[in-house]
């Protein structure tokens, strides 16, 4: 059984109890009555649909991602759980994880998860003081977030918080102190994410309006050196962009399948999947809207909508947009179908280097690798 | 269609930039019932998107008014609304010479201004009989009997009754529809005669194939007619004929006085030469109409094609763009750097500006413009002269004795607050006063002044520093010889000839640091260092560097990501054809022309 194909499972579970200002997940407050229990529902059934499309696998992860899927009842989350395992025989060490908010009411629930099987949590603490969690408008302050950290290292074999830095006014001295305190939440695993101002997003707006500035590159570049720095002093290795983990056992195993391009099936609204079939590598996309979704799954048993064969060229640019992001980098055979003209002057420059017959970003080339990857793209 | 000559008025709309020759059209058109009050919208004659957006008429166009005038009878008024920056003056030009009379447009705020005077004397040049026409009297600053008594001293002519008029408010628009009646004369013209037409505009029209804008002077044009092109020989049917009320109406004939469009056919950009005489083919007029005077463009730079493997495109545009503005001139270069493309004579920088977005519009076509450069004499050692477009082409130093470079006759007038200013701007671009005196309380400067000095942003200095009130225009004087020297741009220790050009030794170490530091602004960060270089023969004469790129890397990139970031990059790809690459550099395409517009101090 260990030769079959592998497989990670992404769950993607819209509802929150409030949107955030600088979001744009597929995010969705609950409102309809009853429409939460019919999503379960369909995502059950979406996953038996699309298992039948596949084939044969070996189920390495579940990811429960959104939106908020700690607003899950965790009975729901055991029956997807349940069906998963039923559909693929799982690896050994099958990873399950779920995004969770800090917020005391969902803490309540922590153990119930850990009882439904999740074996990792990501937790989205992203500040330490509450005027910056105001400012996120977020629903939940400092000291409960720490609560819900402390408590959640307890109950979960793994746990992650995600930090959202590069705030406006956040000086690299604040920003030192914040993640140190971080560190000491008990988590061996760490996702600061510099605040992206996404467009549509009502942050996006305020930039528009002057409301206020996002860090000038300089002070963004500062930042960013600022951590691979803190997190490497205190044992935390940049395996990507921005996840650092304390040893390899605490790395996202989910997470890798998308930067090493291995396989994946979405479920749930908005959720995409990469399937290796039969005509080669394919994209996958359920439908956005929740009742769109719903219905999609109610007529044809899943929520798929898009399934789009990758040529040669898409895929192996999809390879290298996601493998550079991680120390591994990816193997020069999953390029071929590239030119990669300006490869020797970047390898040059130092922004990339070629180890063992793989592509590799450099330390030099990480804080600038957009432009590294379509110099080597276009 | 037959209008007995004594009922037709053709006149044209001359003024200063803004003065409100395209509303008082829109009123005129709207008294007279050519739109309804739905139809109509503001300057509703400037049809081109670029005119809309940046507010100003280029192209002059033609309405046909049915005005049923105050003596009971019906008059058809062929009216000419006309641009009034000087870079358009052409068009004022071809206009005038397909009317009788003009209305004379000004601000009654403003007074006289630079571009009334100019066009003016070319109405008077032409002949035509004037009616004054005091605008904008609804502005508390108006004070028409000022300008009135302006208008009499400064240009001369009798003005006692000009009319008072609001464009905005539509107040004398009555009043300047009788005036037109029955202070302009009708047209003369023999219908028996053989057929004599002016060929006053063409254009494309992707539906009609050519359209011809003509003036009838004599004889009669009907549809089916075999018609003959007197300057080419070709020959053609006369397909169908219309007037512009301003909506295309269609009509079976077109007698003396009449202004109206024709199709036929065309093929041959040739054959629609503005200026050109149209006739019968079987029963030929012998004598041609004199046409217009063949205009020298004053500027020169090169378009390219962003993309190399679009040439034939920009062959195509650049020709059925000539069709429409005869003051266009090309011709087919090529560059090193650049590739297949042609070098581009305008009538100043903001023509070139607006053929240049008219090619990227009209025909999707991305274009890189090199730095425009005047029309210089080389005199050789050898005794020979050549005349040099392009400052690529500048023969090696040694085989010069010397370079003589345009210089202009420019009329300035400006509120005494900022004569100072000006004088200085004037003095600082090598400038000789030839004169400074008063027109009512404004300045008015003659100087003499080197075009190379003025093209690229004299008119953008002199309406900043003056807060946009002072006016210019100009005439070409003659060549002077002058310490000329060529400054070439080093990006990342490559030359790159598209931004060579000459200067005064004198000016070129300003000039030089301007450059570099605007190209700083223009070029993007890359992954690496840029140094940015003027140069003079060996010798560097300004420096800047472009900083290397800090940071630039998603925060966020899961499996739901993949396919929004590639869909990003392929963005990008399309992005990067507006750039062009220079060795290990891109530079973007508006840079060529942007590094040319100084903000000095
Ligand atoms: N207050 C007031 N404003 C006017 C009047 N006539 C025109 N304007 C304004 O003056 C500005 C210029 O008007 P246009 O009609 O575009 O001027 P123009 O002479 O056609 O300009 P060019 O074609 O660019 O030379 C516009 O903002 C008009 O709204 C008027 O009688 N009163
Ligand atoms: C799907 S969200 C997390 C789910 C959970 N609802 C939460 O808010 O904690 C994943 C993470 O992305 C990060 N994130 C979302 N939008 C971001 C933005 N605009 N800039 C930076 N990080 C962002 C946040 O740290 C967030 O925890
Ligand atoms: S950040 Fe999390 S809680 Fe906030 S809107 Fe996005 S998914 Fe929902
Ligand atoms: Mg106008």
């Amino acid at each position: 059984m260990t030769d079959l194909p592998t497989l990670g499972v992404y769950v993607h579970w819209p509802y929150c109890a409030r949107i955030c200002p600088y979001c744009d997940f597929n995010v969705a407050l609950d409102r309809r009555a009853g429409e939460a229990e019919a999503l379960a529902d369909a995502i059950v059934r979406d996953l038996q649909t699309q298992a039948a499309l596949i084939g044969p696998r070996r189920l390495v992860s579940i990811f429960f991602g959104g939106g908020t899927p700690s607003l899950m009842d965790p009975a729901r989350t055991a029956r997807i759980v349940e069906t998963a395992k039923s559909l693929w025989p799982a690896a050994p060490d099958l990873e399950i994880s779920l995004e969770a908010n800090p917020t005391d009411a969902e803490s309540g629930r922590f153990a119930a998860f850990a009882g439904a099987g999740v074996t990792r949590l990501s937790l989205g603490v992203q500040a330490l003081d509450d005027a910056s969690l105001a400012f996120l408008g977020r629903n939940h302050g400092a000291e409960e977030a720490r609560r819900a950290a402390r408590l959640a290292a307890r109950l979960f074999p793994r746990l992650s918080l995600d930090l959202i830095y590069a705030r406006p006014g956040q000086t690299p001295g604040a920003w030192t102190d914040e993640l140190k305190a971080a560190l000491d939440l008990g988590a061996e695993h760490l996702s600061p994410y510099q605040l992206t101002i996404e467009a549509g997003t009502p942050f996006d707006r305020s930039v528009r309006r002057g409301a206020f500035a996002p860090a000038d590159p300089d002070l963004a570049a500062a930042l960013y050196e600022k951590t691979q720095q803190i997190l490497e002093d205190a044992g935390f290795a940049a395996y990507e962009v921005s996840n650092h983990a304390r040893g390899a056992a605490a790395r996202s195993r989910h997470n890798l399948v998308y930067w090493r391009g291995e396989d994946y099936l979405g479920v749930g609204p908005g959720a995409h999947g990469r399937l290796t079939l039969a005509d080669g590598r394919t994209a996958t996309e359920t439908a956005r809207a929740i009742p769109d979704y719903l219905a999609s799954v109610g007529a044809t048993g899943t929520g798929l909508t898009v399934q789009d064969a990758l040529n040669p060229v898409e895929a192996a640019e999809e390879r290298l947009l996601l493998g550079l992001r991680i120390d591994e980098g990816v193997p020069l055979a999953d390029l071929e179908a590239l030119t990669l003209t300006r490869l020797p002057d970047l390898r040059t420059q130092g922004f990339v280097q070629v180890k063992d017959g793989r592509l590799i970003a450099t330390a030099r080339g990480r804080p600038v690798l957009d432009r590294v990857i379509a110099e080597l793209i276009l | 269609m037959t209008t007995p000559l004594d009922r037709i008025r053709n006149f044209s709309i001359v003024a200063h930039i803004d003065h409100g020759k395209s509303t008082l059209s829109d009123r005129l058109i709207q008294e007279t019932g050519g739109l309804t009050s739905r139809e109509m919208k503001e300057q509703v004659l400037d049809s081109m998107d670029i005119e809309r957006e940046r507010g100003i008429t280029i192209k002059a166009q033609t309405v046909r008014l049915n005005y049923k005038a105050d003596d009971g009878l019906d008059y058809v008024l062929n009216l000419m609304d006309t641009p009034g920056h000087v870079d358009f003056a052409y068009e004022v030009s071809r206009s005038l010479a397909a009317c009788e009379g003009s209305i004379l447009v000004v601000d009654a705020s403003q007074g006289v201004e630079a571009q009334t005077l100019a066009n003016v004397y070319q109405a008077i040049d032409n002949n035509h009989e004037i009616v004054p026409v005091l605008n904008k009297v609804d502005l508390p600053a108006a004070e028409p009997d000022r300008i009135r008594a302006q208008i009499e001293d400064v240009i001369g002519i009798d003005a006692s009754d000009a009319v008072l008029a609001s464009a905005k408010t539509g107040l004398g628009i009555h009043e300047v529809l009788e005036a037109i009646v029955t202070r302009l004369p009708p047209p003369k013209g023999d219908e028996t005669k053989p057929l004599k037409a002016l060929l006053v505009d063409a254009w494309y029209d992707a539906y009609l194939g050519v359209v011809v804008l003509v003036r009838i002077f004599d004889g009669r044009l009907k549809v089916g007619q075999k018609i003959k092109m007197m300057q080419t020989g070709a020959v053609y049917t006369a397909e169908r004929l219309g007037v512009f009320e301003p909506k295309a109406t269609m009509v079976d004939s077109l007698g003396p006085g009449e202004i109206g469009f024709l199709t036929g056919s065309i093929k041959e950009v040739a054959d629609a030469a503005v200026g050109a005489t149209i006739t019968d083919e079987r029963k030929p007029t012998d004598e041609p109409l004199k046409g217009f005077k063949d205009v020298q463009p004053v500027v020169f730079c090169g378009l390219f094609p962003v993309d190399a493997a679009n040439f034939d495109d920009l062959r195509a545009a650049v020709g059925r763009l000539r069709l429409n503005d005869a003051s266009f001139t090309y011709e087919m270069e090529s560059s090193a750097a650049l590739g297949f493309g042609f070098r581009c004579g305008f009538l100043g920088l903001l023509h070139l500006e607006i053929v240049q977005e008219r090619l990227s519009r009209e025909f999707n076509l991305d274009l890189i413009a090199t730095a425009p450069s005047v029309v210089y004499h080389i005199n050789q050692r050898d005794g020979s002269t050549i005349e040099l477009h392009n400052p690529a082409d500048l023969p090696d130093v040694m085989q010069i004795e010397s370079i003589e470079e345009p210089w202009i006759k420019a009329t300035i007038l400006t509120p005494d607050d900022y004569l100072g200013a000006v004088i200085k701007l004037c003095q600082d671009r090598r400038g000789v006063q030839r004169e400074l005196s008063y027109v009512g309380s404004r300045a008015m400067l003659i100087y003499d002044l080197p075009l190379n000095e003025v093209v690229f942003d004299f008119y953008d200095r002199l309406k900043s520093i003056s807060k946009g009130y002072a006016s210019f225009d100009y005439q070409l004087e003659d060549y002077r010889k002058g310490d000329l020297v060529k400054m070439s741009i080093l990006v990342n220790a490559e030359p790159v000839d598209a931004l060579s050009m000459l200067v005064h030794r004198d000016r070129a170490e300003g000039r030089g640091r301007s450059m570099v530091e605007k190209m700083k602004e223009l070029i993007p960060p890359h992954l690496f260092v840029i140094p940015i270089q003027a140069a003079i023969g060996g010798k560097i004469i300004a420096r800047e560097t472009v900083r290397a790129l800090r940071k630039d890397v998603t925060a966020k990139c899961y499996g739901g990501d993949a396919s929004r970031k590639r869909k990003l990059l392929d963005k990008q790809k399309a992005g990067k054809k507006k750039m062009r690459q220079f060795g290990k550099v891109e530079i973007p395409q508006e840079a060529f022309i942007a590094a040319l517009k100084m903000d000095e101090d």
